[in-house]
């Protein structure tokens, strides 16, 4: 099989799976709670604003057509009206998610590579004492909660040392680096602007460093399993029996091979990351789509709440797709 | 003659939960060169071990607890770490650098499964081009590359196949390949650890008569570890035999065959099927092997052997001259 | 009259392919494991099926035993045509044809004790109580040379050597009092010492229950001690079957005589005579035309490159199929 062939495959795998998630999550916010407009208001609203909030939200058509309007806007990128304040949802959506964005590329960077320094060094160090270090500090990363962690480094780095921000992601007396990309470092960099690449990196740091670490534990974990399997491999002690020196059979013959694993692996903690950067950015008061999402349901914006959904799953499914390929274009055996 | 390997008193255990197991049992012995030097026994009895001991290999959780193995070196070899003088080195006094430069350049080993000994995810040149680079950095890339496909052409696989994968190969390709890469830096020894078990047998046949003849064409020592004793019969010019981590007999392989002394080894040749002759009555060893965790004392052939006597049960027979020529070890020949 | 008889046997396997390319490119290539065979089991022989790594020969022990339906053909057991029986059919028959798979340490479940592996083969095949299904499973590892049962039943595979494993293996195929059984590579994962000790009670086995064998080995030596009639196989097809002193004294096909002349013969006198088949067997998707064993042949002739030669017998007993014959 050819790559090309692989790719198209995939992809058009990937359309019944997203038309599947489009339904249940319409399913499962509209029908099944009974009808959202109701849920959205206090008990005794005046019969009049209810019906022309229905109108208005297009509440007042067939379920069918509901469901087929719903499609069709997303479609065409739009994500309905938020109940809110009437403003479409995919402002909301893409204004904030560059900032989830940035932070999950910067958190992922971390604890990938941090995952992948200890987890090789304990592997190389099978069953010493450093080797069990690095497990125990894997265990305890991802035994302790996002917000306790953000807490206590926001303790010491930002109220007792008051080296590093609290929160948010840009102080508000400044104006941000113009928007090109979103992210506040690309941008600033692109804007050749010194003063914000350094402020927004401040601002990134803490949560960068909590989500990370958070993380990384489970990189390490796997790492190592998979290097140790690696390492025992024939054709990596037959590497050392020709006299390859010692980087390069760990790096290119050991974890080159273990890493396709942990590709998968990393691709999956990335959609996790960004849907679950929840907690994170609550914690640091992080403008992204955690936020919005945290706040949308405090006021049981169902529309708001689906959209939101919709787009994180959206968002899933062409990572993964996008991982699996680079699998297979990494894999030899697959690629022929 | 010179020796072009000599082993003393090698010790090699492994250290499990059980206990320390004692894969190799004080070897002594040496090999000259240009001959080659079958390494016979069952599984477990440390021939594979041994053969990974003389490159400093040995598989975790094992390590050479004792002895010298000492080898031949006809120039001297620069290292980064300390020089290598020509004449006799004792390989467990060198440090790891010194160690790696010596791997591939005057020891080669070629392993038992061709389907794992190459790096899945690098083309076939890029083994060549990474081991010779790995012995002199100074060598370009294209220069390292033809020196491959010299190589691989003169064992019958086409040079245009160094850009394809392992996985594009078929086994006995494989092996070929990697005794293409055992041989490219023109080592003295090599050592072969069951080269075409996994190789049917016309296959077989094929790869042990090419490395009949780059034997005589690089001049080669060669130690051929092996199960297959028939094997053994058409390529060894002496054969040891093992048993549970000791030498039992070391002889030519004429009179291994002709008149084995040991009753292990006299019992092991009456075991193997021959398929020119098919009135033999195949016999088989009673019993099974001690646990190396837990050795008995005295010969560990005792409770399994049709001769043993009391001495056997206590004393461990030192290896003897045998009234071949050879070497045994056991106290049926005691006294001379 | 045969026990087991394949008539014009033919095994395709679809060859794997991509969601896209199954949808858009209409023919399906196949991987012609089993091209055509025809072979008749005697009651009470073993049967040798020899041949290298690709040859089709544990696919034909499949199918032997209905591990596998054949594409096309019949297998006749008993007088009956059993290549499309399904359900309770197959389910009974299955007790009297048994399969023995070549590595015992993962043709055992590791956690099951071997004694209640055995049991257990009665248990599917819904025969006896509890109790009566211990009982014989221990009077079968006497049989197989466990012994004393009691020591052995509650013991885990990995307690058991390597040679006690494949006894286990033996035990669960005879369980059922089978007729005929097939033995992929019995011996293949053993040490040569204990090797003769598991033929001998596989021929004990034989005389003591009545068996059948068919016994698939790539390994010649040991095929030449143990079977009374070979069965040579390359690339899908019987290539030659004889009585075994036929086959080994005087192979007529080109690729028997190379296959038996590159045996490595356990003597530092008997060098090798026979000159070695160059190059490796070739992929079943796409055999060579005419004789498969062309490419490779130093007797290769006009004819063999187009012309597919017939399997017929040349002596009594012995069958060839080559166009020098």
């Amino acid at each position: 099989m050819t790559l090309r062939s692989y790719v198209t495959s995939r992809v058009l795998l990937m359309i019944p799976m997203v038309m599947l998630l489009l339904t249940l999550v319409f399913v499962i916010l509209r029908i099944i709670p009974g009808d959202p407009a109701l849920l959205h208001f206090e008990k005794g609203v005046d019969p009049v604003v209810l019906a022309e909030f229905r109108t208005r939200l297009g509440l007042d058509k067939p379920i069918l057509e509901q469901y087929f309007d719903y499609l069709w806007g997303i479609f065409h990128g739009d994500f309905g009206i938020s109940m809110q304040d009437y403003q479409p949802i995919s402002t909301h959506l893409f204004g904030r998610f560059p900032a989830t964005l940035e932070l999950s590329i910067y958190s992922i960077l971390f604890a990938v590579l941090l995952g992948l320094a200890l987890g090789v060094k304990a592997s190389k160090n099978y069953d010493t004492t450093t080797d069990h270090s690095i497990r125990l500090f894997s265990i305890v990363t991802y035994a302790i909660p996002v917000f306790f962690l953000g807490m206590v480094l926001q303790f010491i780095f930002s109220i007792w040392l008051g080296w590093l921000p609290t929160g948010r992601r840009f102080p508000g007396r400044y104006t941000p680096p113009p928007t090109i990309t979103g992210l506040y470092t690309i941008d600033s960099i692109l804007a050749g602007d010194l003063f914000s690449l350094v402020t927004s990196v401040t601002y990134l740091i803490l949560p960068t460093i909590t989500l990370g670490t958070i993380l990384c534990g489970i990189f390490i974990r796997f790492t190592r399993t998979n290097m140790l399997e690696t390492l025992r491999m024939d054709f990596v002690i037959a590497a050392q029996a020709r006299g390859l020196s010692n980087g390069t059979v760990t790096y290119r013959y050991a974890l080159r091979n273990a890493f396709l694993p942990i590709l998968t692996m990393i691709g999956i903690q990335f959609a996790a990351l960004l849907a679950g950067a929840i907690l994170t950015e609550t914690t640091f008061s992080w403008p992204g789509l955690g936020t919005y999402l945290v706040a949308r349901i405090s006021r049981r914006d169902y529309t708001a709440i689906q959209g939101t959904v919709v787009f994180f799953g959206v968002l899933v499914s062409m990572l993964t797709l996008f991982v699996d390929i680079l699998y297979a274009y990494l894999d030899p055996r697959i690629r022929l | 003659m010179t020796n072009a390997l000599r082993i003393q008193d090698l010790t090699v255990e492994y250290k499990t939960r059980r206990g320390v197991a004692r894969a190799v049992d004080r070897i002594r012995l040496s090999l000259e060169e240009n001959r080659t030097l079958g390494l016979a026994g069952e599984s477990g009895c440390g021939k594979s071990t041994l053969g990974r001991a003389i490159m400093r290999l040995v598989p975790y959780p094992g390590q050479i607890a004792d002895g010298n193995i000492y080898i031949n070196i006809d120039e001297d070899i620069p290292c980064k770490e300390g020089d290598i003088p020509k004449g006799e080195v004792d390989i467990t006094e060198l440090n790891e650098e010194q160690m790696r430069v010596l791997r591939g350049k005057e020891i080669a080993y070629i392993f038992q499964d061709p389907m794992t000994s190459l790096n899945p995810m690098l083309t076939i040149g890029s083994h060549f081009v990474q081991m010779i680079r790995a012995h002199d950095p100074e060598i370009e890339k294209e220069e390292a590359l033809d020196r491959g496909k010299e190589v691989l052409e003169g064992l019958g696989i086409l040079p245009e196949r160094v850009t394809d994968y392992p996985h594009q190969f078929s086994g006995g390709m494989r092996q070929r390949v990697m005794i293409g890469l055992g041989l490219v830096l023109r080592p003295r020894l090599l050592i072969s650890d069951e080269p075409t078990t996994s190789l049917d047998v016309i296959v077989e046949a094929q790869i042990l008569e090419q490395m009949a003849e780059l034997k005589k064409k690089f001049n080669l020592t060669m130690i051929l570890i092996t199960h297959n004793l028939g094997v053994l019969a058409q390529t060894a010019d002496d054969i040891a035999i093992m048993y549970c981590g000791r030498l039992v007999e070391l002889a030519s392989v004429e009179n291994v065959f002709e008149a084995p002394q040991h009753p292990y080894a006299q019992a092991l040749l009456l075991s193997v099927p021959d398929v020119t002759k098919p009135d033999k009555k195949l016999v088989w060893i009673p019993g099974a092997p001690p646990d190396l965790v837990d050795p008995i004392p005295g010969c560990m052939f005792n409770p399994r052997c049709p001769m043993a006597m009391d001495i056997c049960k206590t004393q461990v027979p030192p290896l003897i001259e045998s009234e071949t020529g050879g070497l045994v070890a056991c106290h049926l020949y005691g006294g001379k | 009259m045969a026990l087991i008889e394949a008539k014009n046997v033919k095994m395709y396997f679809p060859v794997q392919r991509g969601f896209i390319d199954s949808l858009f490119k209409g023919e399906t290539t196949f991987v012609r494991a089993i091209d055509d065979v025809s072979l008749q089991i005697e009651k009470g022989e073993t049967l040798g099926l020899a041949g290298e790594s690709g040859s089709g020969k544990t696919t034909m022990g499949r199918l032997c035993v209905r591990l596998l339906k054949p594409t096309e053909g019949q297998i006749i057991y008993d007088g009956e045509d059993i290549a499309d029986i399904r359900g309770k059919e197959l389910r009974l028959l299955r007790r009297r044809l048994q399969f023995t798979f070549q590595d015992p340490t993962s043709s055992l479940n590791p956690r099951l004790s071997v004694g209640k592996a055995i049991a257990d083969a009665l248990k599917f095949q819904k025969l006896g109580t509890p109790a009566e299904r211990k009982e014989k499973a221990e009077e079968v590892l006497e049989k197989v040379g466990l012994s004393p049962a009691s020591s052995f039943y509650d013991r885990l595979p990995h307690q058991l050597s390597g040679g006690q494993k494949q006894r286990v293996v033996f035990g669960r195929a005879i369980i059922m009092d089978p007729e005929f059984v097939v033995t992929d590579e019995p011996v293949a994962m053993v040490d040569v010492s204990i090797k003769a000790q598991l033929l001998e009670l596989m021929l004990d086995l034989k005389k003591d229950l009545d068996l059948t064998y068919l016994f698939i080995s790539h390994d010649l030596a040991t095929a030449r001690h143990v079977c009374d009639r070979i069965a040579i196989m390359y690339l899908g097809r019987v290539i030659e079957l004889g009585d075994r002193n036929q086959v080994y004294e005087n192979p007529l096909h080109p690729y028997t005589v190379g296959l038996i002349g590159a045996i490595p013969v356990p003597d530092p006198k008997a060098r090798r005579s026979e000159a070695i088949p160059p190059g490796e067997i070739p992929s079943p998707i796409d055999p060579p035309s005419g004789c498969r064993f062309h490419p490779r042949c130093p007797k290769c002739m006009e004819k063999c490159k187009t012309e597919d030669p017939e399997f017929r017998e040349v002596e009594t007993g012995h069958s060839v199929a080559c166009h020098l014959f």
